[in-house]
């Protein structure tokens, strides 16, 4: 951890409600001084709930928001030393550029000779001089952006707070205001907390990442560590591309997936334990030399993606692999592949299956999920705790509501190379993982059905009452 | 196709017609000094003289009413404006049923017909123990010029970024000076309308006037003509007041349309 002196902000322990909705779910976080940070998340993760905390729009329900070493949880966002770029600009429509930017300083009394000096300078950091005297609905979006920016700076707040800045821009525009913004944040030395759903804003603009889903941080780290190091396959579904497939940890630096062996260089699973492993597209090799093979496969797709080509090809044990590379192979060619050991990225499996606290409430029949269930009993009286395993290819998805024991939405859907593995949010809130070879897509309502047999009963842990 | 463009003008001229005959016809006759409505005794300004120079028949009475008018107008606008765009601030932030209900709730003044809404006041304020006068008038006033200000400002406040209040007090701004330098200025032209429309209201108000007066003699313009006529006949110069008003608010609504197509010629530039 980072000397206290080096820090500009710390969130500690923080969570947050919206009515019955957890939106932000124990965030602990620093922010050394100086830094460029980015919240990254799919929408809905609680990157900009927790970005309004630290500006000062809503109180954490607990845990709190710490600035160079002060609680600031009740200072009204008007006497933080912070300012915020909208997500859309939120420019005063009925003032133009400069009395936009003169707007923080006209409220300190700024002497006027003064203000028209700072402006001035601002605006020239923005490239946005002439346009002093333009109202801003007359303005481009990319332009309305630079005011924005402009008009957060003049303050000179100690950090500066950027929500989805880039969003509304075309593809061409947000790429250069990058740049620009890197270039900014170099030159004036102030903090930047950035927020954004790109994986690729992220990986170009920080210093530090923080990947968050579901109100919970899932990484932190640096762009690089984030890419190569992913710490669950959430993290490496979202940053990048990656191949992500179940395997299993035969002893240290050796791991098996597809239905190979590999070597590797991860170290302190155990061994014989189930892990996943995340490959990334770009590090899957083609050779012509059956000594350095370590797998066959065949290419069934080939598509220029304007620098690389991007393959899918059939392993020789059935499983379906993305592969980016600068030469293309013919469509049905058979390839000889091979993955170097520093590419191949094991990760701690979260669950090995699906488990919930359950009550017995009678015979043969126990109740979780807010659903009552039939299943084997033996060894429970009623009114038992107990917990409930159901693994996660023994979940059945159905179309139709009638026949499920509950419903809920698909919330995510990973690839593992030759199944799909769901996770599903239940109308009450929880989570079941399924695996399954059916094709859903993300926001299905589904039915969802367990059978009795594949429910089992344990005794729960000794101690967790 | 041409018997239709000629029959397309000719009709939008009948609508026109009977929409605005019978105003042009008071404007004509205060033109001359015939006693009833109708005889044309040749050109004259002398009902406009008399209007002016305070020698027509009961002239402090209706003086006095085009005063409590105008006073009663002005003060129920400007406290119907301020009320209204709190009221409308407050239902845009409401979410789901709450702001659908508060909705409707503010929408049924303005349907129900005013002589309900002037007895109904009436009954309050006997059963509240407010003696009936001004006071009364103007608060009545206020309650049914409301809805119309939420109406007007509730669509500035859908045009507006939600987080440009926010952005003011990042900025330093307190709450107050947030709403006065950058809520207010933006809802003004919703404002501006509401309250044009709550002072055109409460001018041509009648029923909800009558009711709500009590018996202390107040008159207002409406139940001054309206007392006037039952006495005996229209007091002449009644006529020419009222080609004034008409040219009045004439100019006003030209006016308001001007400055609006001037505020879209320049919001179609950018």
């Amino acid at each position: 951890m980072a000397e206290d002196k080096d820090i500009i902000i710390r969130l500690d322990h923080i969570s947050k409600s919206f009515g019955d909705k957890k939106v932000l779910d124990d965030i602990s976080l620093y922010v050394k001084r100086g830094e460029f940070v980015t919240f990254l998340g799919p929408s809905g993760c609680g990157k900009t709930t927790t970005l309004r905390l630290i500006a000062g729009f809503g109180k954490p329900d607990q845990g709190d928001v710490i600035m160079e070493g002060k609680v600031i949880n009740d200072v009204p966002p008007y006497q933080r030393k912070l300012n915020t770029v909208f997500q859309r600009y939120a420019l005063f429509p009925h003032l133009d550029v400069y009395d936009n930017v003169a707007f923080g300083l006209k409220l300190q009394k700024v002497p006027e000779d003064e203000i028209e000096k700072r402006v001035k300078r601002v605006l020239k950091l923005v490239s946005m001089s002439d346009y002093e005297d333009r109202d801003v609905e007359s303005l481009s979006g990319g332009q309305q952006q630079r005011v924005a920016i402009a008009r957060a700076l003049i303050n000179q707040p100690r950090v500066l707070l950027l929500d989805e800045p880039l969003a509304a821009l075309d593809l061409k525009m947000r790429k250069d205001m990058q740049i620009e913004l890197k270039e900014m944040h170099k030159q004036l030395g102030i903090t930047f907390i950035y927020v954004t759903h790109d994986q690729e804003e992220a990986l170009t603009l920080s210093d530090t990442i923080v990947v968050m889903n579901e109100g919970k941080i899932q990484q932190i780290g640096t762009p690089t560590d984030i890419y190569n190091e992913p710490v669950n396959a959430f993290v490496a579904d979202f940053i990048g591309e990656s191949n992500i497939l179940k395997g299993r940890m035969m002893r240290d630096r050796r791991v098996a997936f597809i239905k190979h062996e590999f070597d590797c260089v991860d170290e302190g699973f155990g061994e014989n334990v189930k892990v996943d492993v995340v490959v990334r597209p770009e590090d899957i090799y083609f050779t012509n030399d059956p000594a350095k093979c370590q797998f066959k496969a065949k290419v069934n797709s080939c598509i220029f993606k304007g620098v690389h080509y991007e393959m899918w090809v059939d392993t020789d044990t059935g499983y379906e692999l993305m592969i980016q590379d600068y030469d293309p192979y013919p469509v049905g060619s058979e390839v000889m592949l091979y993955i170097d050991p520093d590419d191949i990225q094991v990760m701690k499996k979260e669950r090995e299956a699906n488990t919930y606290a359950a009550k017995v409430i009678g015979e043969g029949k126990v109740r979780f999920l807010d659903t009552d269930f039939e299943c084997d009993t033996t060894g429970f009286a009623e009114g038992d705790d107990a917990v409930a395993t159901i693994r996660f290819e023994k979940v059945d998805l159905l179309d139709n509501e009638e026949d499920a024991d509950l419903t809920g939405n698909v919330v995510f859907i990973l690839y593992m190379g030759n199944h799909y593995h769901l996770t599903v949010k239940t109308d009450a809130g929880e989570n079941i993982w399924v695996d399954t070879n059916d094709i859903w897509d993300k926001g299905d309502f589904v039915g969802i059905k367990i059978l009795p047999q594949d429910i089992q009963l344990s005794k729960p842990a000794a101690g967790n009452e | 196709m041409q018997a239709k463009k000629v029959f397309a003008k000719a009709y939008l001229w009948l609508v026109l017609i009977v929409l605005y005959a019978p105003i042009l016809f008071i404007v004509i006759f205060s033109f001359t000094e015939a006693k009833s409505l109708g005889n044309w005794t040749g050109f004259s300004t002398q009902l406009y003289q008399n209007l002016f120079n305070g020698s027509m028949q009961n002239s402090s009475g209706l003086l006095a009413a085009v005063k409590n008018t105008l006073v009663i107008a002005v003060i129920a606008a400007l406290v119907a404006t301020i009320l209204g765009t709190i009221a409308a601030i407050g239902i845009y932030h409401l979410r789901g049923r709450k702001k659908q209900v508060m909705t409707f709730l503010n929408n049924i003044p303005m349907i129900n017909p005013d002589v309900i809404t002037g007895v109904s006041l009436f009954l309050l304020f006997v059963f509240i123990g407010l003696s009936q006068g001004y006071l009364t008038v103007i608060l009545a006033h206020i309650s049914f010029c409301t809805p119309y200000v939420v109406l007007n400002v509730m669509p500035k406040l859908r045009q507006l970024n939600p987080n440009i209040y926010e952005a003011a007090l990042d900025l330093g701004a307190t709450p107050a000076q947030a709403l006065r330098k950058v809520l207010v200025p933006a809802l003004r032209p919703g404002m501006i309308s509401g309250f044009i429309l709550s002072f055109t209201m409460s001018l041509d108000d009648f029923a909800v006037t009558f009711f709500t007066r009590g018996t202390i003699g107040l008159d207002t313009l409406s139940t001054y003509i309206y007392a006037d006529a039952r006495k005996g006949g229209l007091t002449p110069e009644l006529k020419p007041l009222m080609s004034i008003i008409f040219l009045i608010i004439l100019i006003v609504l030209l006016a308001i349309n001007i400055r609006q197509s001037k505020q879209e010629a320049n919001s179609s530039k950018k």
